[in-house]
């Protein structure tokens, strides 16, 4: 059973994916946003063009790999705040437990019971559109799975001899809960937190897609299918490639998270045999 | 040999492949079981008892497999036999009970049901009469009001209760071999008692053979009447379970005999802490060469750690494979 | 077991009270949203005047818990408001646009159900084989494909390049409009099935009580049928409950695309236009919807696993 084909590959896809972000000035092939040529629009891929060009004539290669930028990005941030507060919330309730545990908890239940993308979709309302915006919603809708795994960690952990000997030493709560409780959780919260970047590029793509995220011109790959499927019978390949875009950067993250737990977190149910 | 055994192994081999270099995880072992007779199978962890129970059963899964040797039931070999044969034994004629109860049962069905199984799937009765059949069942594994047990599922029983039902489980159709696999290691020491005498009276009462299988040498001592001990995939002595208590021909079986904890003994023969046997038992991969006791052995010389030992017969039917044995 | 649904009925209140108080708090209170979405007429700045007679108009300067209490009130009778855009009760366009939504989210699953268990199920039986991989991968890709592309592509060749099903719309509720929505809705909670059946054949294959099954001389099948299915049953179940509510989220991006006539093309139509009452009322019947889902599963595993019922 090769259990690192699952790493290696989506690892190779989540680096080629950053590395063109990264690299997006020299790899496109003309400014994604400011040169639309009008004379140029609805071209067909070809050498020039290597994925054809859009309605407003501009290059949908370069704007695609502009677009990298955006995905990833928010991808990666909203990630991260995701996973800071379901650590944060989930350690402490279960650590000082009492009625910050059950505020904890009904904050959580609560998250559970409202679609995520319906949760960002709200905050979007609120908020209005742009990439700031975007990366608060998305980062306030997919911490409580963390916020469930952290807390039933310390829980767990929150027995051993080690913890109980830390605090006999006189270490302060918040050392306890950074030193010895913190690194014993960090495998299913890397793992998911990895899976969890691939739901917030495609959170970000839809968001984008409905018109309430990334709004044109800028290319967010998500509002590029937007406008593709308005020309979609004059200029089908639009749609082609900003999906196929997402496509394989969220399989190389969840390809790259489903190789990491098997490392990680050989407990968990979704292991192969 | 006293007549056609009931269940005789030979020379059995079994493989352990997991993608590298197979290795035998048991090897040459042979003993044989008469009717009604009770053997047991003694060894640490890890010496290969467990698995060789499961060849006897024809439960052995990859990457375990049968690699030599042959397993006579009834004077045929059932090893080599087409999965729906093996199956008719199965159960059937040949039991095992397993070491966890509270794990062995399945979770999402009524006892009772669990049971009756047996009777549909070896005696051909409807679902009612195995009901009726299964009620009967637990009545004889000593289970009061059987009638409302059998509509209760497992989380609802004590460990003792489901050890019960598994007895009553593998005793249902009347098989000739029950293999205990460890039956009472999960079980609290005065439930222990209840059960091995439970499992020992029903089958003396039927003429069913028992294969008890421990790593408590005074256990089998106490229910079997012969006693073969296992130690790193091979049989290293073979005696009468009187004799074995008495002392050990071989120096494993020795240190086992040792080891065990006796009321009053310590002061008696001045002896002040528990004895053990040094070292651990070596990984699968890891076989010593030679005598695969030469390690701990305080007996070992030279010839131990290069030559394998020979079958040396004893008295009274025993037998050891040691060069320097008792 | 009566006991027992009275209780998760009970659990479930808290929850639908802070979900109503989360959705007024995130509409009604933050400082202007309201007023100058009403006068955001084309873009221009508002008229102060008119954002004063507006605010005085719905009771914008009464204290919040008077706002809240008036809210709470209106909703247990029913009334969800008044459509900024449209004028009439948003009561009537959820109504209106219930059914479309729900065909939608049942089609999907059914989908999702009829494919993705006994594709997991074949998978978990033989591990590591070429089916196996296959499925695997299949699935890891449909829970990776963005469903408004996968839905774009569909549309493509299914209906503007084949011609065999129509491109967007309910029509008039036939069959034929349902497929592409239901086919692009249900690709994701499908792998996500595959994949939560397999690990679970795959746990329960090799549980204790499945050796014990096999040495009372069954046949695989009959270990199958008889132990090994309703303890799949039992772990699955969670998985398809979740996926409800995700789907819930979900079925807003696809109706969009599709033009579907659902809650969540009303949901994106109403946030693109500032329709406050109506986005409200769209997310809090999304959410009942949801846990009301979620009580029917929590009551369904009490049915089929006996240890929750003595819990």
């Amino acid at each position: 059973m090769k259990l690192g084909a699952n790493l290696i590959i989506g690892g190779v896809l989540f680096a080629l994916a950053i590395v063109v972000g990264l690299l997006a000035p020299w790899l496109a092939h003309t400014d994604p946003v400011m040169d639309a040529n009008l004379l140029n629009a609805e071209e067909p891929p070809s050498w020039i063009w290597w994925f054809g060009t859009d309605g407003q004539g501009r290059d949908i290669y370069s704007r695609v790999v502009y677009g990298a930028r955006i995905s990833l990005t928010v991808g990666i941030v909203s990630q991260l705040v995701n996973s800071v507060i379901g650590v944060t919330l989930g350690l402490t309730a279960g650590y000082w437990g009492g009625w910050w545990d059950d505020v904890v908890n009904g904050l959580t239940n609560l998250m559970l019971a409202i679609p995520s993308l319906i949760f960002a979709l709200a905050i979007m309302a609120v908020l209005g559109p742009g990439l700031t915006s975007l990366l608060i919603a998305i980062g306030l809708t997919n911490w409580s799975f963390t916020c469930r795994i952290a807390r039933a960690s310390t829980l767990s952990l929150k027995s051993h001899g080690y913890v109980q000997a830390a605090r006999v030493l006189g270490y302060g709560d918040l050392r306890i809960m950074i030193t010895q409780l913190l690194p014993n959780m960090l495998g299913p919260i890397i793992v998911i937190g990895t899976l969890g970047m691939g739901s917030a590029v495609l959170a970000e793509a839809a968001l984008s897609f409905l018109g309430l995220g990334i709004r044109p011109p800028y290319p967010s790959w998500g509002s590029m299918l937007s406008e593709a499927r308005d020309q979609i019978t004059t200029a089908p390949w639009l749609s082609v490639f900003p999906g196929l875009a997402i496509f394989l950067t969220v399989l190389g993250l969840n390809l790259l998270g489903d190789g990491l737990r098997d490392i990680l977190d050989p407990q968990s149910r979704s292991r192969r045999a | 040999m006293t007549g056609p055994a009931l269940i005789e192994v030979e020379d059995l081999r079994i493989d352990l492949d997991d993608g590298s270099s197979p290795v035998a995880a048991v090897e040459g072992v042979s003993f044989r079981i008469d009717r009604g007779e009770t053997f047991g199978l003694v060894g640490e962890s890890g010496c290969g008892k467990s698995i060789t129970a499961l060849a006897l059963i024809g439960l052995l899964r990859p990457p375990l497999s049968i690699g030599a040797g042959a397993i006579r039931f009834e004077g045929r070999e059932i090893q080599r036999l087409a999965a729906a044969e093996q199956r008719a034994l199965r159960g059937n004629r040949i039991a095992m009970i397993f070491q966890e109860p509270m794990t062995a049962l399945n979770p999402v069905s009524p006892v009772g049901r669990q049971i009756a199984e047996m009777f549909v799937l070896h005696k051909g009765k409807s679902w009612r009469e195995a009901n009726q059949l299964a009620v009967e069942a637990l009545a004889s594994v000593r289970v009061s009001a059987p009638e409302r047990r059998v509509k209760d599922y497992p989380h609802q029983l004590s460990g003792g209760m489901r050890q019960r039902v598994m007895i009553a489980i593998a005793l249902a159709c009347g098989p000739d071999l029950l293999i205990a696999d460890e039956p009472t290691t999960a079980l609290d020491v005065t439930v222990q008692a209840e059960i091995i005498e439970l499992m020992r009276a029903l089958c003396a009462e039927r003429g069913t053979a028992i294969l008890m299988i421990s790593h408590d040498l005074g256990l089998v001592a106490n229910v079997c009447r012969r006693v073969a001990v296992m130690y790193a995939g091979r049989i290293v002595e073979e005696r009468g379970s009187d004799d074995i208590f008495r002392a050990g021909a071989h120096p494993y079986t020795q240190g086992l005999v040792d080891s065990l904890p006796r009321l009053g003994s310590r002061a008696a023969l001045g002896r002040t802490r528990l004895r053990e046997i040094a070292g651990v038992v070596p990984a699968i991969t890891n076989f010593p060469d030679g005598c695969r006791f030469n390690p701990r052995c305080a007996r070992a010389t030279d010839i131990c750690r290069t030559t394998v030992p020979e079958t040396t017969l004893l008295g009274a039917g025993g037998l050891v494979r040691c060069h320097h044995h008792a | 077991m009566l006991s027992f649904v009275i209780r998760r009925i009970l659990q479930a209140v808290p929850t639908v009270l802070a979900v109503v108080l989360l959705v007024f708090v995130l509409f009604s209170v933050v400082p202007g949203s309201i007023a100058s979405s009403l006068s955001d007429g084309g873009g221009a700045p508002p008229d102060p005047q008119v954002v004063e007679r507006m605010k005085k108009q719905l009771g914008l300067d009464d204290p919040v818990y008077v706002r809240f209490g008036s809210y709470i009130a209106k909703l247990a009778m029913g009334d969800f408001g008044t459509s900024f855009r449209t004028r009439e009760p948003v009561t009537t366009m959820i109504a209106k646009r219930m059914w479309p939504t729900l065909q939608l989210i049942f089609a999907a699953m059914v989908l999702a159900i009829v494919i993705g268990v006994p594709l997991g199920f074949i998978a978990a039986l033989k591990p590591g084989s070429i089916v196996d991989t296959i499925s695997m991968v299949v699935a890891v890709s449909g829970l990776s494909i963005a469903k408004f592309w996968l839905g774009l592509v569909l549309m493509y060749v299914f209906a503007l390049k084949l011609g065999w099903l129509p491109s967007f719309g309910y029509g008039a509720g036939g069959l034929k409009y349902l497929i592409l929505p239901a086919v692009t809705l249900g690709v994701s909670p499908m792998a996500l099935l595959a994949r939560t059946t397999r690990a679970a054949v795959l746990e329960i294959m090799t549980a204790d009580f499945v050796r014990t099954a096999r040495s009372k001389g069954m046949s695989e099948t009959r270990v199958v049928k008889w132990h090994v299915m309703r303890n799949v049953l039992v772990l699955i179940l969670t998985a398809i409950g979740l996926q409800f509510g995700a789907l819930m989220g979900q079925a807003v991006v696809v109706e969009k695309l599709f033009s579907w006539p659902g809650i969540g093309s009303l949901l994106v139509d109403s946030v693109l236009q500032r329709d406050i009452p109506a986005v409200q009322g769209s997310i809090l019947v999304v959410v009942l919807f949801f846990l009301a889902i979620n009580m029917v599963i929590d009551l369904l595993y009490g049915v089929i696993d006996p240890r929750i019922r003595y819990a």
